[in-house]
């Protein structure tokens, strides 16, 4: 095909664009062209020319603040870190055996896993649309591999639906298709839809009923080798004299299906956030803090619990005690990056006009609980056949989640016991640590009844309300406070701007804390170059 | 009388509906049985932070203790903070109801080293409750 010397190509063009009218530009001309609605990362900052000496204190060395820290100093700031605890990373953070975890309320987990094994406490996949994330991971050296997200082999249990008996996703998803179609196609022959749809159309959607919700000849959903192609066999196809599939013939009824478990669960991957494809780092969600921490190592001071942070038309002072020895120091610069999760934050003095201090102290936090089981062996892969992804539960511990790593090995496997939220996961939040594995062993038993808690060696639980560096897992904004207090809580406060998840429309995900914390410098940036 | 109402909770972020970016959740429904008692609510809900004991606990910031609190001397205090939140705390309007919220404060008022003696009602809360705020994003 001749393109002709003279038309540019669309790469031509937007690169034109671009330099002419800067990335925004080129953002908008990408998305009028169809391109690039799915992110508003449009690639690292790259700030340059701070004045000479100029400073900044970044306060959490989490994503948030090691991006701005790594940034900032690439724009030719001082910049130091304050960190609570003894290690970076903040929420992004695996717990691997040999580790010790203490909660607030003073219980201790000593960690058994086998070697390799770990448990991801926090983030634990990644959109493939969160482009600032993988740009840093691509950036600073993090392998990544595929997190299997949707698996139609997993297990769906209600226990008001199908006797209290798990089903698998597949055969849920595809008797809700069934015999919603049926119910369409009967309507439509019943003339219902006379008036809404053109005869033509009544004639494609019957097909299309037919073929996607797999009616038979009669419009009924019945058991059939076009249904079990969908929702498994009773005998699947082989070799030989048996080779003859047979199609299951245990279709579940419409109220079975109406239970809210299936819809929620088959929507739950429509969701855009969770959408495949998705990823984790090899070796453990850690990889990512680690990697952002080796930019920014010698700049990080371990320990220091903020109590205070002031300013002035100088600049800002932070003060803060040291944990393990107790000492009072300042560490002052002319600028603050304050990543600090807000229900921490909103009990600091803080030097914040009043309605940054209202902001701060409008939004609660989630308080999720994950609990992470070694197993002897992998008896979902070795039992049910099911390599990766999740099955879900209307029990507190929400869904088991199967490792996607190291398929098919033998030796101790972790899988994820509990994903909990809402009053789920504070049930389990009030347990002590004991309590938390006895119940997700008693709820996945339901799930894998016989195997469970045969295969079951080891343990480990994180109710994020018990968090002492975080007091909860994620920023929950409403469209109310979003009105009332998201601009003033992104804008900077004189000296001050604030940068994580919670500063961002992306909450609870990391590309949300990375998004905040390029907005967040690159108006400080500017502001520092103004003043 | 224990009566334990089997109620579904419908509390699934569902994100096919959600305007902007849904937080990371499992899917699916919860479903879990309803405290009903004020000793059941607290176990089941306020100990998550609060503690077992009611003393709260400090790291970073600090979870406030609930036992000794002479804050709780007026209900009008904790009826505030739990139906509205306070902080880190969500405001428990529209998860819990009023009933189960009056239980909860009337439990607390009168243990953990706490004695005002004078129940909450149903009809307390709901006088200073504010209406559950829309769908959290």
């Amino acid at each position: 095909m001749d393109s002709g010397a003279r038309t540019p190509t669309r790469r031509q063009l937007l690169s034109a664009i671009a330099k002419v009218g800067g990335t925004a530009a080129l953002y908008q001309a990408m998305t009028s062209l169809g391109h690039a609605a799915e992110t508003q990362f449009h690639g690292p900052p790259n700030l340059q020319g701070a004045r000479p000496g100029a400073s900044v204190i970044v306060l959490g060395a989490g994503l948030a603040g090691m991006l701005a820290a790594y940034e900032l100093t690439k724009a030719g700031y001082k910049v130091k870190i304050l960190e609570f605890q003894n290690r970076a990373g903040g929420r992004n953070w695996s717990l691997r055996g040999g580790d010790t975890y203490t909660e607030l309320g003073g219980a201790a987990q000593k960690v058994g896993f086998a070697p390799g094994n770990y448990l991801n406490p926090g983030p634990w996949r990644i959109p493939h649309h969160h482009r600032t994330l993988l740009h840093y991971c691509k950036q600073f050296g993090v392998a990544l591999e595929p997190f299997i997200q949707f698996n139609h082999s997993g297990w769906i249990h209600s226990s008001q639906a199908f006797g209290g008996k798990p089903v698998r996703f597949n055969t849920a998803a595809a008797d809700f298709e069934g015999n919603i179609a049926e119910l369409l196609a009967k309507s439509i022959n019943a003339k219902a839809l006379d008036d809404a749809v053109t005869k033509e159309d009544r004639e494609r959607l019957l097909e299309a009923l037919k073929g996607w919700g797999m009616l038979d000849n009669d419009y009924k959903y019945s058991a059939s080798l076009k249904a079990a192609a969908h929702r498994g066999f009773e005998r699947p196809g082989g070799g030989g004299v048996n080779g003859a599939p047979i199609p299951s013939k245990d279709l579940s009824s419409l109220h079975d299906v109406l239970d809210p478990q299936v819809w929620t669960s088959m929507a739950f991957f429509m969701g855009y956030e969770m959408q495949t494809t998705m990823f984790q780092p090899v070796g453990g969600m850690d990889m990512i803090g680690k990697a952002f921490a080796r930019q920014v190592s010698d700049l990080i001071t371990y320990g220091a619990k903020v109590s205070k942070i002031a300013q002035d038309d100088k600049g800002v002072t932070v003060s803060f005690t040291d944990v393990a020895t107790g000492k009072a120091s300042e560490a002052k610069a002319d600028w603050c990056v304050c990543t600090i999760p807000l229900g921490i934050l909103g009990q600091l003095d803080l030097q914040v006009t009043d309605q940054m201090m209202a902001a701060i102290k409008a939004v609660p936090y989630s308080g999720q609980v994950k609990i992470g089981l070694e197993m002897k062996r992998r008896f979902w892969e070795e039992d049910d056949f099911i390599y990766g992804g999740h099955s879900f539960t209307d029990q507190e511990i929400g869904l088991i989640s199967y490792p996607n790593n190291n398929m098919f090995k033998d030796g101790p496997a972790v899988l994820l016991g509990a994903f909990a939220r809402d009053l789920g996961a504070y049930r389990l939040s009030g347990m002590t640590p004991e309590q938390r594995i006895e119940a997700a062993l008693a709820q996945g038993s339901v799930i894998h009844p016989g195997s469970y808690r045969k295969e079951f060696v080891t343990g480990a639980s994180v109710a994020w309300s018990r968090v002492p560096w975080s007091l909860g897992c994620c920023a929950r904004w409403n469209e109310e406070t979003r009105k009332e207090h998201y601009q003033t809580l992104v804008a900077m406060d004189r000296r001050i701007v604030l940068a994580g998840e919670h500063a961002s429309y992306v909450g609870c995900w990391m590309e949300g804390a990375l998004l905040s914390s390029i907005d967040a410098i690159t108006r400080l940036h500017k502001r520092a170059l103004e003043a | 009388m224990r009566k334990i109402v089997l109620a579904a909770v419908l509390l699934a972020a569902f994100p096919a509906a959600a305007p902007v970016a849904a937080q990371d959740s499992a899917g699916g429904v919860v479903r879990v049985e309803k405290p009903v008692t004020g000793e059941q609510v607290y176990g089941q809900v306020c100990q998550a932070c609060h503690m077992a004991d009611a003393k709260g606990a400090t790291g970073a910031g600090t979870i406030p203790a609930l036992a000794n609190n002479p804050r709780l001397a007026g209900a009008a205090y904790p009826i505030m903070v739990v139906t509205g939140g306070k902080g880190a705390m969500p405001g428990f309007s529209g998860m819990l109801s009023n009933a189960q919220m009056a239980e909860a404060i009337t439990y607390v008022r009168t243990h953990f080293g706490n004695n005002y003696a004078k129940p909450v009602t149903e009809a307390d809360v709901a006088k200073l409750a504010k209406p559950p705020p829309a769908a959290s994003h």
